[in-house]
């Protein structure tokens, strides 16, 4: 039952990464017997899993993620956003204003109109119906303030870190609030403008450097030249 | 062009451009050279230049040629009108089309159609300078340009020609080579998985002389595998460094 990578090794579509007993598992696929990488990205396995975490891919809705969308238009009962995936997604009137809807009273482009960003949950995704989204919940609906920043989606875990070690730490140091859409796009919202252009800064690093290692250090050490009065708790949140 | 007078093998086995019979022309690959794109490559092979864009997966337009059980792969091959010695109107012409509809299936299998129904993959190839087997370095390119939009595929697509010239069998005919000689015989292959996906001849050929032409296009297609890993690589192995 050999495998034939080294953790963390780039791999190509369709390089043989292990033979016999292991399971496909993210971004591989297994044809008889052995699996291959389907995207480009770096390898890794746990117990009998092979797993290729990607470099770069597009966002495939889930049920129960938190994106931040564009309304692309208003349409009679509701309204449709481009949640930056292969799919648009639909928003229902009725679960905006939670109230049943009348098109005789409600004018919808008052609420969300065209250009709006809303943060929102997939509330039902299937192969045969394009994603609904639901915003009644808290912390969810229109955006009104902060700035908005485009990562690759693979790399959202990156950024979260283990145990959302990464983003609290941002988060308190430059003390901005942050939204991470799993679609990768990603809402800044802080006291001062210069608080949000650290955050954005420190994201950026994330991204580009997503797929090496010591990248928290450098982090913490980028943090603090910037902002060298915030106090920095390693290792927060435990 | 058209004197016969010329050898196209010397007496030595040395072919118009100085390659021995079982020699592929010069190949450099690149890729995410497009920046509006999803996924880009760029090839150049011999004196080919060729470009290629990938959009997608996204909402198929027109909506309905979406596919309600799987996704849609639709390609355009496309000659710059300056890409041949005498001018090529810009209108897709009979042989585009072919080509194009040739590159799509010979793409198709690599990918999983049935896992994003009802959307739309685009790949864009714009053959810049053209010098003979455009169609395989244009698969070549495309599959790149998939790959590097991140697209899952099961292998990356690599295509090569072999053909008859002077009653020999050659690797990777050129353009002289490709109007004067007997044969052409173009085959596109996933290595990884051992498949064929595109095998076109066009001549005449025993079919002795087929199959060691197949067999050498393929070996062709090993080597240009190779390089189209390394420049899939290279784009993330540039970002390591520049850190270190």
């Amino acid at each position: 039952m050999p495998t034939f990578f080294e953790k963390k090794q780039l791999v190509t579509p369709g390089e043989m990464l292990a033979e016999g007993d292991y399971l496909p598992g993210e971004n591989t696929y297994a044809e008889a017997g052995k699996i291959y990488a389907s995207r480009i990205g770096l390898v890794d396995s746990d117990n009998k899993k092979v797993n290729v975490v990607a470099l770069k891919a597009f966002y495939v809705p889930k049920m129960g993620d938190i994106i931040i969308g564009t309304v692309a238009e208003v349409g009679f009962n509701g309204w449709t956003i481009n949640i930056k995936g292969p799919y648009t997604a639909l928003l229902r009137a009725s679960d905006v204003l939670s109230r049943p809807f009348k098109p005789q009273n409600d004018e919808l482009s008052a609420v969300l109109n065209a250009g709006d960003l809303i943060v929102a949950k997939i509330a039902s995704y299937d192969r045969a119906h394009d994603p609904q989204l639901t915003v009644g919940e808290p912390g969810l609906g229109k955006i009104t303030r902060g700035q908005i920043m485009y990562v690759t989606p693979t790399k959202i875990p990156r950024i979260i870190g283990r145990k959302g070690s990464m983003i609290s730490m941002i988060k308190q140091v430059t003390d901005c609030q942050i939204i991470l859409g799993l679609n990768g796009v990603i809402l800044v919202t802080g006291k001062s403008e210069e608080d949000e252009e650290l955050a954005i800064t420190a994201i950026r690093k994330i991204e580009a450097e997503s797929h090496t290692s010591g990248l928290t250090d450098r982090i913490t050490q980028l943090l603090k030249e910037k902002k060298p009065e915030a106090k920095v708790e390693e290792n927060k949140v435990e | 062009m058209n004197e016969k007078t010329e050898k196209l093998i010397d007496k030595k086995g040395i072919r118009l451009d100085g390659r021995k019979a079982d020699e592929l022309r010069p190949v450099k690959l690149q890729v995410g050279v497009l920046s509006n794109a999803d996924g880009s490559a760029y090839v150049e092979h011999g004196k080919n230049k060729i470009l290629a864009a990938a959009f997608g997966p996204r909402e198929m337009h027109p909506k309905h040629l979406a596919q309600p059980d799987r996704m849609v792969l639709r390609c355009r091959y496309h000659m710059a009108p300056f890409s041949v010695p005498e001018r090529k109107s810009p209108a897709p012409s009979r042989r585009e089309v072919e080509l194009s509809k040739v590159i799509k299936e010979s793409l198709e299998p690599a990918l999983f159609l049935e896992l994003y129904p009802r959307t739309g993959v685009d790949v864009f190839i714009e053959v810049l300078q053209a010098d003979g087997g455009t169609r395989c370095a244009s698969i070549t390119a495309a599959a790149l340009a998939l790959a590097d939009a991140g697209v899952p595929m099961k292998d990356l697509v690599v295509a090569c020609a072999a053909g008859k010239v002077e009653d020999k069998v050659v690797l990777d005919l050129f353009d002289a080579e490709d109007k004067l000689g007997a044969a052409d015989v173009p085959v596109a292959y996933m290595p990884n998985l051992n498949a064929v996906t595109l095998l076109q001849m066009d001549g005449i050929l025993t079919p002795d002389e087929f199959e060691k032409a197949i067999d050498m296009a393929m070996d062709g297609c090993k080597k240009i595998y190779e390089l189209q890993k390394e420049a899939l690589k290279t784009k993330y192995m540039v970002i390591k460094e520049v850190e270190e």
